[in-house]
């Protein structure tokens, strides 16, 4: 077996949960290497949507930013930002939206927005951008980030973007149709909302990830499903594609543009 | 009709002590120049408005310029936080910064109420989040027809907007392609608007009859300053300078670089100094 790092794991195990038929929403840094990993590999027709308005875009190299020249350059069409939330996110176009985040508790809640009390936060983190109206109208919701203590937490100071929020029902109470998050890809396993409890719950331990690494790492006391499959082991395609673009991207945010646009 | 002038007039005539100002532009043409300008005439008590402030608004925050901002996501995409901004937010240096939160929907929204002269605006949003708690200007409408219940945001009406757009004709029509982002709907909204572009041409010859155009009797000035979204970009002039956005991260971190780097590169630089950033480029392409 090839050696990998866990962050290769994550974006690939990530990839693998998107197909052709997905339009998706993609957020910016892991939500958006693994998409264009999915998009590299086994899904070459998805369509790819960022919120600057880039409609089934294939960038050549990652973007640092949700609008970078690159999306444009190589998307079917852009159109404006209030024609974007409104016709395609709010109109229900959007299959999957895939979002990163700061902190994540066991009902998929996400936040970005403050550590510490609002009016006097301890640290401002940068806001939720696109991600409340993301988490409502898209069809379902990817999550992609590591497990970390701070990271997956047992209550959040603050709820930036609601996913299962407190559990249940909840979201039908709020009258939201669509499914919230569905799974959420870390670096250590994959988590899926519990059917009736919404709790995140280990269904995939990645490949020489044992439970006690999973418990230590996670906020809460982290419940495992009755069957956990272990994920299985990125393939080299799998590999040599995401190194490759990690490798494109690392060389064009170096220089004063995208390879493209300077050449 | 919108007069064309230069940069240091327009911002004269145009950006006063106190207004509510948006400089827009989504990653894509940011008005930097403009920005660099406002700072150079000393405006203060500035209200900002802008969906994604980055680091134009982390230097303005910084300088003391603002007294508020409005905005949905403000930090240095891909790269982190905006340290100018932490600052003000967590220790209120150089002054404290009143923040009104949105979310990206809510904005794109309320500029688009804007600009079609309606009080607010409405969308099925913020369902489940906090926001709603800690912004009392997040409320809530009932469809008339439906009875379902929306949230509400008020239409933003700056004083004056500030954008960059890649080309003007010698009547001030302006041009802009690529990603647009929210900048037309953002100076349709605005009392004023001062438009930054990278040339001034004969003929518009706007590439299709859909093209984004803004008439000049739309636009109050327009300013003749080549390179003036760098470090972002002007699609199809030079690509965004992702370095100088990871660079940035360190400039900012501490007050004293950030005062020294706004010295050198703002108070004692003019707009024509953006030239270079596109003419680096266009060299580089020839």
């Amino acid at each position: 077996m090839t050696d990998f790092t866990a962050n290769e794991m994550m974006t690939i195990a990530a990839a693998r949960e998107l197909s052709n038929d997905d339009v998706c929403f993609v957020g910016i840094g892991a939500p958006s290497a693994a998409c264009n990993v999915a998009r590299l590999t086994h899904a070459p027709d998805i369509t790819l949507i960022y919120e600057s308005g880039t409609v089934g875009t294939k960038p050549d190299v990652l973007p640092l930013s949700i609008g970078d020249g690159e999306l444009c350059d190589t998307a079917l069409f852009t159109v404006s930002v209030p024609e974007m939330f409104r016709y395609w996110l709010q109109g229900g176009r959007i299959t999957t939206g895939f979002l990163g985040g700061a902190q994540i508790d066991k009902f998929a809640n996400l936040n970005t927005t403050v550590v510490g009390p609002y009016e006097h936060p301890k640290v401002r983190l940068p806001g939720g951008g696109g991600a409340p109206e993301i988490a409502s109208n898209c069809g379902r919701i990817f999550i992609t980030m590591a497990l970390t203590k701070r990271g997956f937490v047992e209550k959040l100071p603050f709820v930036t973007s609601m996913g299962h929020g407190e559990g249940g029902n909840h979201r039908e109470r709020l009258g939201l149709k669509t499914n919230g998050p569905t799974r959420v890809i870390t670096d250590l396993c994959v988590l899926e909302p519990d059917p009736e409890t919404k709790e995140l719950t280990v269904v995939s331990t990645h490949p020489g990830v044992s439970r006690e690494q999973i418990i230590e790492n996670c906020g809460w006391p982290i419940k495992f499903a009755e069957i956990v499959i272990e994920t299985p082991a990125p393939t080299e395609t799998e590999l040599s594609v995401l190194r490759d673009i990690n490798a494109r991207t690392r060389k064009a945010h170096a220089s004063t543009g995208t390879a493209k646009e300077a050449a | 009709m919108a007069r064309i002038v230069s940069l240091a007039q327009a911002v004269a005539e145009n950006v006063r002590d106190g207004d509510t100002v948006a400089m827009e532009g989504f990653t894509h043409l940011i008005p930097y120049a403009a920005g660099h300008e406002v700072i150079r005439q000393g405006r203060k008590d500035l209200f900002l408005v802008r969906m994604t402030p980055d680091i134009l608004y982390d230097q303005l925050i910084g300088v003391g310029a603002a007294r508020g901002m409005k905005f949905s996501w403000g930090g240095n995409p891909g790269v982190g936080s905006l340290h100018r901004f932490r600052d003000a937010v967590e220790n209120q240096w150089p002054r404290p910064l009143e923040i009104e939160e949105h979310s990206h929907a809510a904005m794109a929204n309320a500029y688009e109420a804007g600009a079609a002269n309606l009080p607010f605006a409405t969308l099925r949003g913020y369902i489940g989040a906090d926001l709603p708690k800690v912004n009392a200007n997040i409320r809530s409408v009932t469809c008339p027809f439906t009875g379902e219940v929306l949230a509400a945001v008020p239409a933003i009406r700056p004083d004056v907007t500030i954008i960059h757009a890649q080309r003007a004709d010698r009547k001030g029509n302006v041009l802009i392609e690529g990603i647009v982002g929210v900048q037309k709907e953002a100076v349709l909204a605005a009392k004023r608007s001062i438009v930054t572009v990278e040339e001034i041409v004969d003929e518009l010859a706007p590439p299709s009859p859909n093209s984004v155009v803004l008439p000049s009797w739309a636009v109050t000035a327009v300013a003749h300053v080549p390179g003036g979204a760098f470090p972002s970009y002007a699609h199809g002039h030079y690509p965004r300078n992702n370095a100088f956005y990871i660079r940035w991260d360190e400039i900012s971190r501490d007050r004293e670089t950030f005062a020294a780097w706004i010295r050198e590169n703002v108070l004692d630089a003019t707009p024509e100094d953006f030239a270079r950033h596109a003419a680096i480029i266009a060299a580089k392409v020839a």
